[in-house]
């Protein structure tokens, strides 16, 4: 974990001090010095690790407060009365609704889900865009923000459908080319996917597909139940899998708000976190390898 | 005369001794000192600099009449021993500056020395001529050729005293043997070879040839992509001429013996001390490059400068050093201006005293530093012009961290980082020290007393 406190500038003024020194060694006198500029790319490496880590983070907390700010709102229609009987029933239909929302997207994975079978019928229908759009996210795409280690389940939330208003940044990997566009705070991405593919087995190489999982949602938020907001708020998207990524105090916050932890969000986190951080780690080494070849 | 920092009834004291070079303050980058080394006996001491000049001073006879002052150092030989020259191939412009110096042990009239820029090393012969001849027979003492029809006699010419010359004289060019930049060479206890080393590669020469040279070390990766650590030092053990050691930009250092194969790209040893994971910062990596390491005399222990620090290891421990003394501390929290400004790429070397007792480098603001290894005590001292009176006890200077500085002290964001002292070297058999300040050196000596 880089300390990062006693560093007067941040990571992306290292980036670019540090490219500028390597850019300038090429014009010095007496030939390119490979010592320097190597360890000129392990700063680049460090640095970029960090702003990574601090964008994802960004982009996670804006998520969270997007969501929190949806419960609140739903908080205030519900019947305060209600809210402890329906917890337990609530869970089984979101995670109904969940898992039925992924039987249609997911293939086999929540067909092993067997509980839920009527689930399929009421949510279909819901979900034309995403069939459409969406090719085998799996559910252990999205990773409880409990952080639990729990049995493989198979029903993940999807976020919460966007909000009206549209509020774009596109990021740009440098090693794998991947286009990630940050919409109202919620990532489309392939990283994970492709991720995700790899530890499938499968070779896949970066494609600049999007996952528009703002559409998968609609239905669970039909549903809008106390709990299922709770659920939609604990997720977490894998991208944050950052092998330095531990962002358990926006987790513990969001816990003790809603008063319980949900284990059933959770699957193969562990696994997750293995294919992101080797991909991310491996995609880093080709960076700062292509920039010490010259 | 023992060396050593303190001597029983107390402190030891160091004086200065003289200074040589411009008192301009404007620098000329062609007069900054990049080298300084004593030879075997201590009466010689060169430099070089970065003009590719090398500069050798000499130690008077003592002056038996005022005993209290040991001889001074004076210019004894100076010569151009490397030229800027152009790559035409590569389109690159080779330096001239001088990266390393390492004398010959003498084995006659002569000294020898071996003085290397970034691609090619020179054996130089460093010889004395006091006597001419004079009277020959076709010749004029002014050199013109006589008209043979008027020479009537012949006499046989005489050598007659003159003026002592010291003349240098290139014995031997060994160039075209390295593809990165030369940083060490080092003269084998044999007396027969010597290594020299680049980023990359090690290379094994024979003085007496320069058409070839034996690949020793080779770490250069098959694809350049996967480079991750390049060598930074190597050096010939004292004693054992089929020992030596590498050091690397990873912090590592490696043991080598050229018994076990032609390449040693194995290492018989490999030091290595496992990082603090508290200090882990984006700058890790480079301040724990080594930057110099130096066996001690006896062989039995080698030093390790890395940015902040200087390590002494023991050969049989290759866990983690024995030692650990911390030169400048203070600035782990400024390791982010020294990368803006570039200072955290300099290399500071690292020296022993003649007995293995004392240890000594550099540091910003003109301090070096001394650490006493079996007093367990260290002092900061500062080469300026400011304490430059003969035979001025140097008072030692301390460096305030943080919180109230003291009377005297000097806060860290006082300190001038354009005054680096990264040559430093102690001669063999006595306590004097030369001490290079960017275009100057310093000469102390302990004060007798």
């Amino acid at each position: 974990m880089i300390n990062t406190m006693e560093c007067a500038v941040d990571a992306q003024s290292l980036i670019s001090i540090s490219l500028m020194k390597i850019h300038n060694s090429r014009t010095q006198r007496g030939g390119i010095k490979l010592h320097k500029n190597l360890l000129v790319s392990y700063v680049l490496r460090n640095a970029r690790q960090v702003y990574i880590k601090e964008k994802y983070a960004e982009i996670y907390r804006m998520q969270q407060y997007e969501e929190v700010m949806t419960v609140c709102n739903e908080i205030q229609e519900l019947n305060p009365l209600d809210l402890d009987a329906e917890d337990a029933d609530d869970e089984e239909q979101a995670r109904a609704a969940c898992c039925g929302e992924e039987a249609s997207l997911c293939g086999s994975a929540c067909h092993r889900d067997a509980a839920q079978p009527a689930a399929h019928a009421r949510t279909a229908s819901a979900l034309p865009g995403c069939e459409e759009d969406c090719k085998e996210p799996e559910p252990s795409y999205y990773r409880s923000c409990c952080m639990e280690a729990s049995p493989v389940s198979h029903c993940d939330q999807f976020p919460a459908n966007s909000s009206a208003h549209c509020n774009k940044t596109t990021v740009l990997d440098l090693d794998t080319h991947v286009v990630t566009t940050v919409e109202n705070g919620y990532l489309h991405q392939d990283c994970c996917c492709d991720a995700l593919q790899c530890g499938q087995g499968a070779q896949s190489p970066a494609k600049k597909r999007k996952v528009e999982f703002g559409c998968c949602v609609s239905d669970v938020e039909e549903v809008s139940d106390f709990t299922a907001a709770r659920k939609r708020a604990k997720r977490e998207d894998c991208s944050y899998s950052h092998p330095d990524y531990t962002d358990t105090s926006n987790i513990s916050n969001l816990i003790s708000i809603f008063g319980s932890g949900f284990s059933g969000l959770l699957s193969r986190q562990a696994d997750l976190e293995q294919i992101c951080s080797k991909q991310v780690l491996a995609s880093l080494g080709a960076w700062t390898r292509a920039i010490v070849a010259f | 005369r023992l060396a050593g920092i303190v001597r029983p009834g107390g402190d030891m004291q160091w004086c200065f001794s003289q200074v040589k070079g411009a008192i301009d303050d404007d620098v000329a980058e062609a007069d900054i000192i990049s080298t300084v080394e004593f030879n075997h006996t201590g009466e010689l001491l060169a430099t070089g600099d970065k003009g590719g000049r090398v500069v050798i001073f000499q130690q008077e006879i003592e002056n038996k009449n005022q005993p209290q002052f040991r001889s001074e150092y004076n210019v004894y030989s100076t010569f151009q021993s490397h030229e800027p020259e152009f790559d035409y191939l590569k389109s690159l412009e080779i330096e001239e500056k001088i990266n390393k110096i390492r004398w010959l042990p003498q084995k006659n009239a002569a000294q020898f020395l071996l003085s290397t820029n970034d691609k090619t090393i020179k054996l130089w012969k460093i010889s004395e001529r006091d006597k001419r001849p004079e009277g020959y027979n076709l010749k004029e003492d002014d050199g013109r050729f006589k008209d043979p029809n008027n020479i009537t006699s012949l006499r046989v010419p005489v050598l007659i005293p003159m003026d002592l010359m010291v003349e240098a004289s290139p014995r031997r060019v060994f160039a075209n043997a390295h593809t990165y930049h030369i940083n060490s060479i080092s003269v084998n206890s044999d007396n027969e070879t010597y290594l020299s080393a680049d980023d990359l590669r090690i290379n094994l020469w024979h003085l007496e040839i320069t058409d070839r040279s034996f690949n020793i070390v080779d770490i250069k990766p098959a694809n350049m992509e996967e480079l991750t650590e390049v060598i930074t030092a190597a050096e010939f053990h004292p004693h054992q001429c089929n020992t030596f050691v590498y050091s690397s930009s990873k912090g590592t250092i490696r043991l080598c013996d050229m018994r076990v194969s032609a390449l040693c790209d194995k290492h018989s040893k490999l030091f290595e001390e496992p990082e603090d994971p508290s200090n882990r910062s984006f700058f890790s990596e480079i301040i724990s490059s080594i930057s110099d390491v130096k066996f001690s005399h006896n062989g039995r222990y080698m030093m390790t400068r890395d940015y902040l620090s200087v390590k002494i290891w023991d050969l049989n421990m290759e866990s983690r050093p024995v030692e650990t003394y911390q030169v400048h501390e203070y600035l782990r929290s400024k390791l982010c201006s020294l990368y803006e400004n570039d200072c955290i790429f300099d290399k500071f070397e690292c020296c022993w005293n003649g007995n293995d007792s004392v240890v000594m480098t550099g540091s910003y603001n003109n301090f070096f530093r001394m650490f006493d290894r079996g007093q367990r005590r260290d002092v900061t001292l500062e080469a300026s012009r400011e304490n430059s009176k003969p035979m001025q006890v140097l008072k030692p200077r301390k460096v305030c961290a943080g919180g109230k500085r003291k009377k005297d002290e000097i806060s860290v964001d006082s300190l001038d980082f354009n005054k680096k002292i990264l040559h430093t070297a102690w001669h063999p058999q006595d306590n004097i020290i030369a001490v290079a300040t960017t275009n100057n050196l310093y000469i102390f000596q302990d004060k007798v007393n």
